[in-house]
C-alpha cells in the first residue's frame, strides 16, 4: 500500500509535469528536497535525544509503574476478560503507561509480550479475541502526552510557538481513545448477537 | 488558555522527572545519556524513509498535480468543513507513520508552522497512530491470522482522531 502510494506521487508528479510544464520545477525539486530532508533528520536528533533521554530517566525513577497503577481500576473495565492479576494486565497497563511517556522503543516489546499472554488466555488459537481487539484500538489512537517527532518539526521551520499544539493534541488523542473503545464495544456486542452486518 | 497550558505542560514535566528521579536516587544523568542515545540512532533510522516520502511529495506538489488534485476535491471539502491541503495527511495517517511524518513536514514547510493547516497538520499526526503498522507488528508477531473486527475499529478510531483534531483545532486556533 505505501509502495502504491509512494511511486503513485512520483509517477503522476512526472507525467504531470511533462504537460504542465513543470519539469524544471520537479527537476530542482529532486535535488533540494533530498537535501531538506537530511537536515530535517539532524534537526530531529537534538529532540528526540532530549526526550528519550528524560524518559528513560521517568522509567528508571518507576514512574511508568506509578502510571500504570494509577489507570489500574479503569482498565478492569476496559479489558473485563482478562483477570486483573495476570501478567497479560501487567504488559497492557506497562505498554499504555510507556506509550503515553512517547516512548515507542519501550512500548512495542511491552505490547508484544501483552498479546503472547492474552493469545495464551485465548488457548493459543491462532485468532485474534476481544481483549487483543481492544488493546489494538487503544494503541491504534495513540495516547501520547508529547508529540516529540512533531514539536521538532514545527522548531526546525521557526514556529513562534512550538508547544501550542500540545494541549490540542492531548484531548484529540483522549477523544479518539474513548471513540475507539466505544467501537470497540459496538463491534463486540454485534458479534455476540451474531448479527451480520 | 489552552495556548497557556501547552506552554507549561512541557517544563512542568521535565521539572517533575527531574525532581523525582533525584528523590528516587536515579542516577539521572548516565540515564538520561543512556536513553538519549536511542534517539541517535532512532533519527538516522528515519532517514530514508523521510527522505523518500519527502522527494516524492515534492515532485507531486512542484508538478501542480497537488493542486489540481486538491482543486478537484476543494467543492466537497468546503461543505464539510474540511481545508482541502489536509487530505494527503488524513489518507496516509493510518498507513504509514513515516510516510504521514513526511506530509506534516511538507505541510509546515509550505504552510508555515503557525498558519492553521501547520497547527492542524500538527495535531493529527500527534493524535492518531498507524493502524496498519500496529496490526501487522502487534498480530503478526504472535501469530495471529484472523483479526476479526480489529482492522474495522482501528480505521474507525483514526476516522475519530481525524475529526476530534479538526473540531479542536477550529475551537483553539479557529
Amino acid at each position: 500500500m505505501v509502495n502504491l502510494i509512494w511511486v503513485g506521487l512520483a509517477a503522476i508528479g512526472i507525467i504531470y509535469s511533462f504537460f504542465n510544464g513543470t519539469v524544471e520545477e520537479v527537476n530542482e525539486v529532486i535535488f533540494t528536497s533530498a537535501d531538506e530532508a537530511v537536515f530535517l533528520c539532524i534537526s530531529l536528533v537534538s529532540i528526540l535525544v532530549f526526550w528519550l533521554g528524560l524518559m528513560k530517566i521517568a522509567e528508571e525513577a518507576g514512574l511508568l509503574e506509578k502510571l500504570a497503577h494509577f489507570f489500574k481500576p479503569i482498565f478492569k473495565v476496559v479489558f473485563p476478560d482478562i483477570p486483573p492479576n495476570h501478567p497479560a494486565m501487567g504488559y497492557i497497563l506497562s505498554n499504555f503507561s510507556a506509550n503515553i511517556f512517547g516512548l515507542g522503543n519501550a512500548a512495542t516489546p511491552l505490547g508484544l509480550k501483552a498479546m503472547k499472554e492474552m493469545k495464551k488466555l485465548n488457548g493459543d488459537r491462532p485468532e485474534a479475541s476481544r481483549s487483543m481487539i481492544t488493546f489494538l484500538a487503544l494503541n491504534t489512537s495513540s495516547v501520547t502526552l508529547i508529540p516529540t517527532t512533531v514539536l521538532a518539526i514545527r522548531m526546525k521551520y521557526e514556529s513562534v510557538a512550538p508547544t501550542e499544539i500540545v494541549a490540542p493534541t492531548i484531548i484529540a488523542t483522549m477523544i479518539s481513545t474513548i471513540g475507539a473503545l466505544l467501537i470497540d464495544r459496538y463491534f463486540y456486542y454485534r458479534r455476540t448477537r451474531g448479527v451480520m452486518m | 488558555m489552552i495556548i497557556q497550558i501547552s506552554n507549561w505542560i512541557i517544563p512542568l514535566l521535565i521539572l517533575t522527572i527531574l525532581l523525582y528521579g533525584t528523590y528516587k536516587k536515579v542516577p539521572t544523568y548516565e540515564k538520561f545519556v543512556e536513553g538519549g542515545k536511542e534517539g541517535v540512532s532512532i533519527a538516522v533510522s528515519l532517514l530514508p524513509f523521510l527522505l523518500g516520502m519527502v522527494v516524492s511529495i515534492s515532485i507531486f506538489r512542484a508538478s501542480g498535480a497537488m493542486d489540481a488534485f486538491v482543486g478537484f476535491l476543494s467543492p466537497l471539502l468546503q461543505l464539510l468543513h474540511v481545508p482541502s491541503e489536509i487530505v494527503p495527511l488524513a489518507l496516509t495517517r493510518p498507513i504509514s507513520g513515516t510516510a504521514s511524518l513526511g506530509v506534516v513536514t511538507d505541510l509546515i514547510k509550505n504552510e508555515g508552522p503557525d498558519s492553521f493547516i501547520g497547527k492542524l497538520a500538527s495535531v493529527m499526526q500527534g493524535s492518531t497512530d498507524t493502524t496498519l503498522y500496529v496490526l501487522t507488528v502487534y498480530f503478526g508477531a504472535v501469530g495471529i491470522k484472523r483479526m476479526g473486527d480489529a482492522l474495522k475499529v482501528g480505521l474507525l478510531a483514526d476516522l475519530i482522531g481525524i475529526i476530534a483534531s479538526l473540531m479542536i483545532c477550529y475551537a483553539v486556533f479557529g
